[in-house]
């Protein structure tokens, strides 16, 4: 063993620090997607799950349920689909925060001289990465089975990243969710108590016109349906501005509001 | 403010007070603990150790009092602290689905080593710890006390001047706990300050150069483990009377012999006595005057002081009877522990 110590007890500079920040975050988001990698039940949850998503809507329901939409269910379905897929994957946020507390990981990351945001930071950008991946691959498979986009390749691609900054912002709330609760069965329990609701009573499987009255009130104002109504006019046409700049007002609070309770919750963290 | 960067102890805790709500988990901590030496900080379930912990390792911040580590004050200079302390806490924080390998070398990089330097610096870690034929293995699948070792290992990543490892070998089977021991001390011969919780006696007597005792958050006893046995009264004659109503007969036989009163639990039955260095002397007085009273027992027993014991001697309670008002699990599992320990008290002193 060498006599040389690491450590040193010089504070270092601003710019060391800021650059110790981003590789600290790329190292944390290696980690994590090298855990996803080595993990089969993860990628059934992010891969093969939605696809099944796809294919059962497309087919089981897809006969039963009428839309409006110029090339019927599967144009309607996709972008329901997609903004489902992304909310839900944030479980995965939730409950592994919830672990490497329990665990004692964050424990011994906050005692480490890394930087502070890079936990956080790390696993946001990792399932961000990891919800745009299972999104192309949805996509993909949404294209084999009749799915089109009608409205060009720079409205498609807006899509895909109002998608990805809609997921971001739900990984906020659940980064927060896992790191506020700490116990890995709370944290799931939880996320079903609010994910399912926010996703199923929205417009991403069927249209709002098809529910009863007093849920209709709720489904037509929340802001999944009007992230999903933009993504849907961003994919197939029809007029984007309503429902986007709903979109981008709810997920800038969102984003606001969530993520410096997330970083509070994590320097808490006990 | 005097840093005395040099001279100073490692570890220097000042009337530190933490509550939980209601639970006042310190109430007026002082430790002192010189450069290159070892405390072992001991106390059961609840005591506080944990808290003691984690605020000297920057991760909570005490109510009141002041810590210093390494000269530095643990709220207002947390990042300088950082970088001279490797925390192992109470259960493994180890990325089970990564490697060995993967593990150490994510925390080198988190070190801020460069990828060529946390490589090797994972191979030599991997290698003093005797991990390295695993190293490629994902590491849920280790032993329990090889996960204790990566973690350890994970600690020393950054080769800190002072340790904090919370009970390291809890959990652990005889065997990995001794294998373990071993490991601690050839690390604190390379000139680390450590500091170290348990709940075995023995533990804290095979590592430490000093012990200090603590309950309900607060230090009630603090010395070598020689001075703090010696309270004990030495070894310890111990029996259970199957048949309670006797046991103040049993009390009175053997009132004479040993150092001190004797102690009887009227609900389990068990009598203890501590005999000094009298030994097998006192075991043979303590048959004869048991039979003399015709007193009927079972399990007698000479051993060495347990924990147990300690806190028996300078509370006068068993370390768990005060914990009524922690949930049955807790106090169960501190039961079980106490059982292992004195285990393996007789099979070392065997
Ligand atoms: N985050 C917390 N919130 C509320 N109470 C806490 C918290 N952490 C510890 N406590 C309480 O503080 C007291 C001291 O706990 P601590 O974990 O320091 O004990 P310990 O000596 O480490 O015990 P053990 O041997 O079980 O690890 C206990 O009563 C515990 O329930
Ligand atoms: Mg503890």
């Amino acid at each position: 063993m060498t006599a040389i110590a690491v450590t040193d007890s010089s504070e270092p500079g601003l710019l060391t620090r800021a650059h110790w920040a981003v590789t600290d975050t790329l190292t944390i988001t290696r980690r994590n997607l090298l855990v996803w990698l080595r993990v089969p039940a993860y990628i059934m949850f992010t891969v093969i799950q939605p696809v099944m998503f796809v294919l059962l809507f497309r087919y089981v329901f897809g006969g039963a349920i009428r839309v409006p939409d110029k090339g019927g269910y599967v144009n309607f379905l996709m972008p329901g689909i997609i903004a489902q897929t992304a909310a839900f994957a944030t479980f995965g946020t939730a409950i592994a925060l919830a672990q490497e507390l329990q665990k004692g990981v964050i424990d011994r990351l906050r005692s480490m001289p890394m930087a502070r945001s890079a936990v956080l930071a790390g696993r946001l950008v990792a399932d961000t990465g990891r919800m745009l991946i299972t999104t192309l691959i949805v996509i993909g498979v949404g294209y084999a089975v009749g799915f089109r986009f009608e409205n060009g390749i720079v409205a498609a691609v807006a899509m895909v990243v109002l998608a990805t900054v809609f997921g971001l912002a739900v990984c906020c709330i659940s980064a927060y969710t896992g790191l506020a609760i700490g116990d890995e069965e709370s944290v799931q329990a939880f996320g079903m108590v609010w994910l399912f609701p926010i996703t199923f009573l929205s417009s991403a499987f069927v249209p709002i016109q098809s529910m009863p009255g007093w849920l209709q009130a709720f489904a037509r104002n929340q802001p999944v349906t009007y992230v999903i109504d933009a993504m849907r006019a961003l994919a197939g046409g029809g007029p984007v501005w309503p429902s986007l700049w709903k979109s981008i007002v709810w997920l800038a609070g969102i984003l606001i509001v969530f993520a410096p309770l997330a970083v509070r919750a994590y320097k808490r963290a006990s | 403010m005097a840093h005395s960067q040099s001279g100073g102890p490692a570890i220097l805790v000042e009337g530190l007070v933490k509550s939980f709500g209601e639970v006042r988990a310190l109430r007026g901590i002082d430790l002192s603990v010189p450069r290159g030496t070892v405390l072992g900080v001991l106390g059961p379930n609840g005591a506080g150790k944990t808290t003691a912990v984690r605020i000297l390792t920057t991760l909570l911040r005490p109510d009141g009092g002041r810590a210093l580590v390494e000269g530095r004050d643990v709220v207002r200079e947390a990042a300088a602290v950082r970088r001279s302390i490797g925390l192992a806490g109470q259960s493994a924080a180890i990325q089970l689905e990564l490697t060995g390998r993967e593990n150490l070398e994510i925390i080198g990089r988190l070190y801020h080593l460069s990828w060529p330097r946390a490589r090797s610096r994972a191979i030599e870690l991997l290698r003093q710890f005797e991990l390295t034929d695993a190293a490629d293995r994902a590491a849920k699948n280790f032993s329990g006390g090889m996960q204790r070792r990566l973690d350890l290992a994970a600690s020393l990543v950054g080769q800190p001047k002072v340790l904090f490892l919370d009970e390291p070998t809890t959990g652990l089977d005889p065997r990995s706990r001794l294998a373990m021991w071993d490991t601690i001390r050839s690390l604190v011969a390379g000139g680390t300050t450590l500091l170290l919780t348990t709940q075995y006696m023995d533990e804290a007597d095979e590592l430490a150069d000093q012990i200090v005792v603590i309950d309900h958050g607060e230090v009630i006893a603090a010395g070598t483990a020689e001075e703090l046995k010696g309270r004990v009264g030495g070894d310890i004659v111990e029996f259970t009377v199957p048949d309670r109503a006797r046991v103040g007969d049993a009390v009175a036989a053997i009132a004479t012999i040993g150092e001190g009163e004797p102690h009887a639990d009227a609900e389990t039955g068990v009598v203890s006595v501590g005999v000094g260095g009298q030994g097998s002397d006192a075991l043979i007085e303590v048959v004869r005057g048991l039979d003399k009273a015709d007193v009927q027992t079972h399990g007698l027993t000479l051993r060495r002081p347990s924990l147990d014991d300690v806190f028996l001697a300078l509370t006068g309670h068993a370390a768990e009877e005060e914990e009524a008002d922690q949930p049955a699990g807790r106090r169960g599992r501190r039961k079980a522990k106490s059982k292992a320990a004195d285990k393996e008290t007789a099979r070392t002193a065997s």
